[in-house]
């Protein structure tokens, strides 16, 4: 109860900030649609040289796009912390945030809030409806329910692998360059994991899970019978890796010693 | 001018304290270009050759071009825009250098840096691991040598140009990450600026930006005859005169009505 008041408290003053620098809100907002315009129109020239992708047509890598950008805004509407290493632990930041009463990773989840990041979830379902419709995809009554299942499942998968790299800077606070570029590999479960070779495809199964955030779980919806275990293992995996990485996040909390001035 | 060096030199340093994360930073690199060989291997399919690229040449392009990257990126605009933010800029100001050029050099210097450490380092393993052709023509590299310079030139004079709208627009992260998107796409490091339908590609002829990564990329995976080389490089140059102008305007003009918010 507590925590949701504070949720809550957290969101007006969120508003209020960001009402501030009114004009930068909206080039956020512009960026983030002009990031996910380019990454439509790489799909878009690449499928001008090929008419399908180891088996998957254009409308049915634009439709796992689309999937993907929903969980992906809700992650990073909440998990602002790829700059934790930086903002917290070399400022000294990080010692504010334990003299809170709430647990820390709750802190700096409230503080780094981006809600703005929001309204890639509805690009993202347009995309699914426009290449949904050119599919000729069926809409069953149960469809909603699993999208939401799915969305929450890849949203917690991509929260657990970043608050896991979050917890590298207990242990070395040497400035990483890891966070950044996770950002490009989450990329990649974008893309049906057939055209990687076995290696890849194990990684992004089970070690950097990213393919359950695009194609594992959009295949259920495009029909793919094949991919079904996949796809519902998709909560699993995103509940797995959260679970762990919040237990990795207090270890490291304990380990913390403070550095920065 | 030996202040200057001496900002390369320092940067240099600074960034050699900290070398442990770039180990790990290879290796993602690594599964980057990994992932986009796969996906052009995909691409290509039967295919031996699209728009006068075979397979091999697409990776060499793809490694190259990330590889480059490592040289010419640089957060030069992200900290002029912390520094403008937190009033620091005005004692910068009153230091006995440019600041501009100052940023200029820092940039350098991370990327000397990052050439050795990373780039290098770098360019080799993934040349174990993916099929990259090098070529061993010592033309092909003195071009090679020169274009990625001037990609760094182009890419931080953007930066700085994206740095100094900070003093009109207070807070502009939202533009700086929407120029980084940019960037990405129109410099060709995503994909060569030749797959772009005839139209695009006409739009892209009079923008800076496949100065940045297409050009020395193509140079190298042997992509340009010797003709198109030199004239894409004298393209390059051209547009580093160019950006030259819009910086010095801005810049005149910010320093007029520069505001320090805190401080």
């Amino acid at each position: 109860m507590f925590y949701g008041s504070m949720f809550f408290q957290y969101l007006a003053q969120y508003m209020k900030t960001r009402l501030q620098y009114r004009a930068d809100l909206f080039v956020e907002i512009f960026s983030d649609l002009l990031s996910q315009a380019v990454n439509f129109i790489f799909i878009l020239v690449v499928f001008g040289h090929t008419s399908l992708l180891a088996g998957w047509s254009r409308n049915e890598i634009i439709f796992i796009y689309g999937f993907f950008l929903v969980p992906f805004a809700v992650f990073s509407s909440f998990f602002n912390i790829w700059d934790f290493n930086e903002r917290y632990i070399v400022k000294g930041e990080f010692d504010r945030i334990l003299t809170r009463p709430i647990h820390s990773l709750f802190q700096i989840i409230l503080e780094r809030i981006e809600l703005e990041s929001l309204f890639g979830a509805v690009t993202g379902i347009a995309i699914m409806f426009y290449s949904g419709i050119k599919l000729g995809l069926e809409m069953h009554w149960y469809d909603p329910f699993v999208f939401l299942l799915f969305v929450i499942g890849g949203a917690l998968v991509y929260g657990g692998v970043f608050v896991m790299l979050a917890c590298i800077s207990f242990w070395a606070d040497a400035r990483t360059s890891i966070m950044p570029m996770m950002y490009n590999i989450g990329n990649y479960g974008r893309y049906p994991v057939d055209i990687y070779n076995k290696a890849i495809r194990f990684v992004l199964t089970w070690i950097l899970p990213f393919a359950f955030v695009g194609v594992y779980p959009a295949a259920f919806f495009l029909g793919k019978r094949e991919w079904t275990f996949y796809s519902f293992l998709t909560p699993v995996i995103g509940v797995v890796f959260f679970t762990v990485s919040i237990f990795l996040w207090n270890q490291g909390v304990k380990k913390y010693r403070g550095a920065g001035n | 001018m030996d202040k200057y060096i001496e900002m390369i030199r320092i940067r240099f340093l600074m960034m050699l304290a900290y070398r442990t994360n770039y180990y790990t930073g290879i290796l993602i690199y690594a599964i980057n270009i990994g992932a986009y060989y796969f996906l052009w291997a995909a691409i290509y399919g039967h295919k031996t050759q699209i728009e006068g690229l075979s397979v091999v040449q697409m990776t060499t392009y793809v490694a190259i071009a990330w590889m480059a990257r490592a040289f010419y990126f640089n957060n030069i605009d992200r900290e002029m825009a912390v520094e403008i933010m937190e009033g620091k800029v005005a004692v910068e100001l009153i230091r006995p250098y440019s600041y501009l050029m100052m940023k200029t050099m820092q940039g350098l210097g991370e990327g000397i840096f990052r050439l050795f450490f990373f780039s290098v380092p770098g360019m080799l393993i993934v040349s174990f691991i993916f099929p990259v052709k090098f070529t061993w023509n010592p033309a092909v590299w003195g071009l090679f040598a020169v274009s990625i310079v001037l990609s760094f030139l182009i890419n931080t004079q953007l930066n700085l140009l994206t740095g100094i709208t900070t003093f009109f627009l207070f807070n502009n992260s939202g533009l700086i990450r929407a120029k980084r998107v940019v960037i990405d796409l129109f410099s060709g490091l995503l994909l060569p600026i030749s797959f772009f339908p005839g139209w695009a590609q006409g739009i892209m002829k009079y923008l800076p930006f496949q100065g940045i990564s297409y050009i020395p990329s193509m140079i190298f995976s042997n992509g340009f005859t010797r003709q198109a080389a030199f004239h894409a490089i004298l393209e390059q140059a051209i547009w580093v005169i160019i950006l030259v102008l819009p910086i010095q305007v801005l810049w005149s003009l910010a320093k007029k009505q520069l505001v320090i918010q805190g401080g």
